[in-house]
């Protein structure tokens, strides 16, 4: 380990950067006694956070960002003019096992670019979660990215040191891939998914018969999908998604604003800021099919195409259906609580089960944590009932919810001299 | 007014409560000893913390309430917030007055107060675990200063045992001047004779005593923090948000 590490480690990272998948959850493994690290499950640890704002749980970072491929919208492209670097597999180690020590991460997120053919370019990061697993005894969280075109065996090995895998779509729809990336296509991505679902699936049954059997990718796979760098909308995206959230072991789709990161090329738009109002607008599309129960043709359909930058997709569900409410807060079920606009899954279960002592009225409403700001309109409870949407209509909720156009503040005691231009 | 002076331990507080029940006197203001008296009282008790006493008061508790709900008594008493022995003896009286456990009505001023406390000392020790940041010392030690805002090192001690448990380790307390230290074996409560060495104030081991590779590894993680920013993302109200400027003194990303 030495300086030349550093700058190695500083191109790597930026390199790898463009992932947004960050999470360390879905594992929990105890420390073995005399060993390095555990891995907490739940909603795991973020060690830091970066000045961007997203978090640092895991050492996100490339074996190497050499390429064979040509990718328009990946910095790592053949070619960009960008330095390029190789870890070793015992430098990458290293840097691992001394960063987990210091308590600066959680584990391991590896990726790679792919050096010579897909097969090469696995063995080295299977080679890279073995020796951490066996040779250090590590039991921290590893996250490993297939690579697309990967042999099954090699996916198998790779499946029992890593915790969770993930292959990128990036592009939803195939005839853009082939636009922007005329040497990738969707078979290639879909094919090692496919191996990490039989994979754990086959361990599921192995585990029935034998307890002890080593876990499979105990964390499942998630995917990325890039947004605004092709013409997809939203209703493309999230179908994709939900189509993707119906195999077992798919926990997460991520989507990942376009960074402008090849600005010569005239396939791709020339976005001086990525579209990161979008980006929120389709997580929350993304947790509404999740956990809110939402049918993914209730969010988009062919009317309505793309989401509502302005207002979130469920409040804009709320104001295409309003003949859904308003909901009685002490008498509908669950499933109808949840589709209320201000009210979440925690809150929805505290008003279930505290309604069963006493009705609740808007003082505990607002004590329990829902949004009345936005949920007034939409339920009644226990008091006499305010104008709901159907008083209102939903285009006057809509303007009573926008966000009032920011007044710029002056100061009262400063004496504004307006000097008209004169023509 | 009746006013019971204790020796500002959770053992004496629950000792309090027997007290009160044995002598059928409630107290309308517990005090630490050494702490001056209000200029109106009728009464002043002084209690003696007994380990029978409260040993019976937490036997009794253990009947009365969940598990959870007495950690929330621990999490509680480990806020040390100025008024925290008046709401746990309120908080406990009312556990035995009633005939059922209490602890789920929130309905009560209370049970709503501690709960929240509960939620903000949970949250503390979550920024414990997140943002540790160790330092090897020339010994072999990894060594950690930390400064919560509330008492919660000792609440975090089993997750570091776990998952450090092949290195030693100490995690100091610079701003209560106590720490834990684990030599591989045990963790123990350690606090030094000579609380005024340079790296016990300002948590940054010096330069004699810091192993010979640990600048190296600072560097790698400084450049690292810096590198996986997307400059075109940056947003520094959320950065802030989730890791708050109180603890950036000893965050080694965040020293120049």
């Amino acid at each position: 380990m030495n300086e030349n590490v550093l700058a190695k480690l500083k191109i790597l990272a930026e390199s790898a950067k463009y992932d947004v998948s960050c999470s360390s959850s879905g594992t929990v493994r105890r420390n073995q006694a005399g060993t390095l690290g555990n891995t907490v499950g739940g909603i795991g640890i973020c060690h830091s956070f970066a000045e961007d704002g997203r978090c640092i749980s895991l050492l996100k970072v490339m074996l190497t960002n050499v390429c064979i491929y040509d990718c328009a919208y990946c910095i790592n492209r053949r070619s960009n003019d960008i330095p390029r670097a190789t870890l070793s597999v015992s430098e990458l180690v290293d840097l691992t096992i001394e960063f987990y020590r210091r308590n600066y991460i959680e584990g391991l997120f590896l990726s790679s670019g792919v050096v010579r053919n897909p097969d090469y370019t696995m063995e080295r990061l299977v080679r890279v979660a073995k020796d951490l697993r066996t040779i250090h005894k590590f039991n921290g969280y590893i996250h490993l990215k297939s690579i697309p075109g990967a042999s099954r065996e090699l996916v198998n090995e790779a499946g029992l040191y890593a915790d969770r895998m993930s292959v990128n779509i990036e592009i939803p729809k195939e005839e853009n891939l082939k636009l922007l990336a005329p040497e990738k296509d969707h078979q290639s991505v879909y094919q090692p998914m496919r191996y990490i679902q039989q994979g754990v699936l086959t361990n599921k049954e192995d585990r029935k018969k034998f307890r002890h059997a080593p876990r499979f990718v105990p964390a499942g796979q998630s995917t990325q999908m890039i947004v605004g760098a092709t013409s997809e909308s939203d209703k493309d995206i999230l179908f994709l998604s939900n189509a993707l959230y119906q195999h077992p072991t798919m926990r997460r789709v991520y989507y990942s604003g376009y960074v402008a990161v090849n600005t010569y090329d005239k396939r791709l738009p020339a976005l001086k800021q990525p579209p990161l109002v979008r980006e929120n607008r389709l997580y929350q599309a993304d947790w509404l099919l999740r956990f809110y129960q939402f049918k993914v043709d209730e969010i988009v359909d062919d009317a309505y195409p793309n989401l509502d930058l302005e207002i979130d997709p469920k409040l804009s569900w709320a104001l295409r259906h309003p003949e859904h409410f308003p909901v009685d807060i002490n008498k509908a079920d669950y499933e109808m609580i949840l589709r209320v606009p201000g009210i979440g899954v925690k809150s929805a279960r505290l008003i279930v089960a505290s309604r069963r002592f006493s009705k609740l009225g808007f003082y505990e409403l607002k004590k329990i944590g829902v949004v009345m700001k936005k949920a007034q309109y939409f339920i009644t409870c226990s008091e006499l009932p305010i104008r709901t949407v159907n008083e209102l209509t939903p285009l006057g909720v809509r303007r009573l919810l926008l966000p009032s156009p920011q007044k710029r503040k002056t100061d009262e005691r400063q004496l504004v001299l307006n000097f008209e231009e004169t023509p | 007014m009746t006013i019971f002076i204790y020796d500002h331990t959770f053992d004496g507080l629950l000792t309090c409560l027997f007290d009160a029940y044995n002598r059928k006197i409630f107290p309308d203001l517990i005090l630490k000893e050494r702490e001056p008296l209000p200029l109106f009282y009728d009464e002043v008790i002084h209690i003696t913390t007994s380990e029978e006493k409260y040993n019976r008061v937490w036997k009794g508790l253990q009947k009365k309430l969940s598990a959870s709900a007495l950690s929330n008594l621990t999490y509680g008493w480990l806020s040390e917030l100025p008024d925290i022995d008046q709401l746990l003896f309120r908080y406990m009286r009312k556990t035995f007055d009633a005939p059922v456990s209490i602890e789920t009505n929130f309905g009560d001023p209370d049970v709503l107060e501690l709960s929240k406390i509960w939620k903000k000392v949970n949250n503390e020790r979550h920024r414990l675990l997140q943002f540790v940041r160790f330092q090897k010392a020339s010994d072999g030690t990894f060594f950690a200063p930390v400064e919560p805002l509330y008492n919660v090192l000792p609440l975090t001690i089993r997750h570091f045992r776990d998952r450090f448990a092949d290195q030693p380790w100490l995690i100091y307390d610079i701003k209560r001047k106590y720490g834990f230290y684990y030599d591989l074996k045990s963790v123990k409560e350690v606090t030094f004779e000579d609380e005024s060495q340079a790296h016990l104030i300002t948590g940054i081991l010096q330069d004699n005593q810091i192993a010979k590779d640990e600048k190296l590894f600072q560097d790698l993680w400084k450049t690292y923090f810096k590198a996986i920013c997307i400059k075109e993302r940056l947003n520094p109200r959320k950065h802030k948000q989730d890791m708050p400027v109180r603890y950036w003194k000893l965050l080694t990303e965040k020293q120049i």
